[in-house]
């Protein structure tokens, strides 16, 4: 706004000096200039640190409940009150952690551990190569690295809904949010074994698989090969849960395979064009 | 276990965890002009979400019926495209009312 106040003056002189009125034009070309490019500045300024710390809150608010849990659960198998503390703050991840008190309560072997916890993150080699595309392109190694430690399955869903390229300072946010949450939810669980009353944990057992809906829905009802993608992922899913033989296959598995089988027939029958960013839009129109 | 083979495991898990994470981040930098791959990249998300939610929401619950009274509710939501939280948040609510429901019925 500043910035095309001067702007209207020059116009104004314009009418009586044909001179003045050249180098008002003139001007004027080079504030539009300046405003196209502040607004276009602009999509990327929305995506601020602020931002990414709003858009963490119904992930943390998820995840107190997820990780209040999974403190109490540790604590009841008969953790060391600091185990399930310490898991939180250097794994930062769901079904792993939940796997690792199994695992430590069951006094398993360190090939045992490796061999569980690869085949549940498996899925997460997908998730951080399809938010490689999604960041901004200038955006350094050592950065990326900071990141991927906190590329969840939340925070990823919340990601993909931008369309803009995702800046440091956005995924900062957002990762810092989800991350308190996280811990602060396992401290609470480990500290207060059974302050939630358990009516009301059975309700917030919905709350992440809630988020996730409102994260595939809108776009499926935008995008008929996304809906496709979606229903035959679905289709597969429950196969693979429900059918004797294969369900004995991890639920790792279960995500990874059904992904990729889905997504890549979607790719081969209903490929999109190629754009420099935004392939989300592309596909949702 | 021993306080130091639990750290030991615990050190393990978070490499097991970290290293999926970061390699496919710090190693593919330029975009991917692959038609294929990129429509794959692109698709993939929707795919591994759907698969994350589905069947496990249903058991997510004490019971089954709040299971899909909640999941019905979400659906609906988020048709109408209602923001997250608010659709966190109902699903929550009808799996609590349900639940109340069935347990003065007799069902839980």
């Amino acid at each position: 706004m500043a910035i095309t106040a001067p702007d209207n003056e020059k116009a104004g002189a314009a009418g009586r000096h044909p001179s003045a009125g050249h180098r008002g034009t003139a001007l004027f070309r080079i504030y539009a200039i300046i405003n196209k490019q502040f607004s276009s500045e602009a999509l990327f300024v929305m995506l601020t640190f602020r931002k990414g710390l709003k858009d963490g809150i119904p992930i943390a608010l998820g995840y107190i409940s997820v990780s209040f849990a999974f403190g109490m659960l540790a604590v009841e198998k008969g953790l060391p009150l600091w185990s399930p503390i310490l898991l939180s703050i250097t794994n930062f991840t769901g079904t792993g952690q939940f796997a690792g008190i199994d695992l430590i309560s069951a006094n398993a072997g360190l090939p045992e551990v490796i061999f569980t916890l690869l085949v549940i993150n498996i899925r997460y080699m997908l998730m951080s190569l399809s938010l490689s595309q999604k960041l901004v392109r200038t955006m350094p190694v050592w950065q990326r690295m900071v990141l991927a430690f906190g590329n969840t399955d939340e925070i990823f869903g919340v990601c993909i809904r931008q369309s803009e390229p995702l800046p440091m300072r956005y995924m900062m946010g957002i990762i810092l949010c989800s991350y308190s949450g996280w811990n602060a939810g396992t401290v609470l669980g480990v500290l207060a074994s059974s302050a939630l009353p358990s009516m009301v944990r059975a309700a917030l057992g919905i709350t992440l698989y809630a988020m996730f809906i409102a994260i595939i829905v809108p776009p499926a009802r935008d995008s008929k090969p996304i809906m496709k993608v979606i229903l035959f992922s679905v289709l597969l899913s429950c196969l693979f849960a429900y059918v004797p033989l294969i369900s004995s296959l991890g639920s790792g598995w279960r995500i990874t395979i059904c992904g990729v089988i889905s997504a890549g027939l979607a790719a081969w029958l209903f490929p999109l064009d190629i754009k420099d960013s935004g392939d989300e839009q592309e596909a949702a129109g | 276990m021993s306080y130091t083979k639990i750290l030991l495991v615990i050190f393990v898990m978070a490499l097991c965890t970290y290293l999926p994470r970061m390699l496919p981040l710090a190693l593919f930098r330029k975009q991917i002009r692959n038609r294929y791959i990129s429509s794959l990249l692109c698709y993939l998300p929707y795919g591994i979400l759907a698969a994350m939610v589905f069947p496990d929401i249903f058991g997510s619950t004490a019971s089954l019926i709040s299971g899909i009274a909640g999941t019905a509710v979400a659906l609906i939501l988020a048709y109408h495209k209602k923001g997250l939280l608010p659709v966190a948040v109902s699903a929550c609510i009808t799996v609590f009312i349900t639940e109340r429901i069935l347990e003065l019925t007799g069902m839980l």
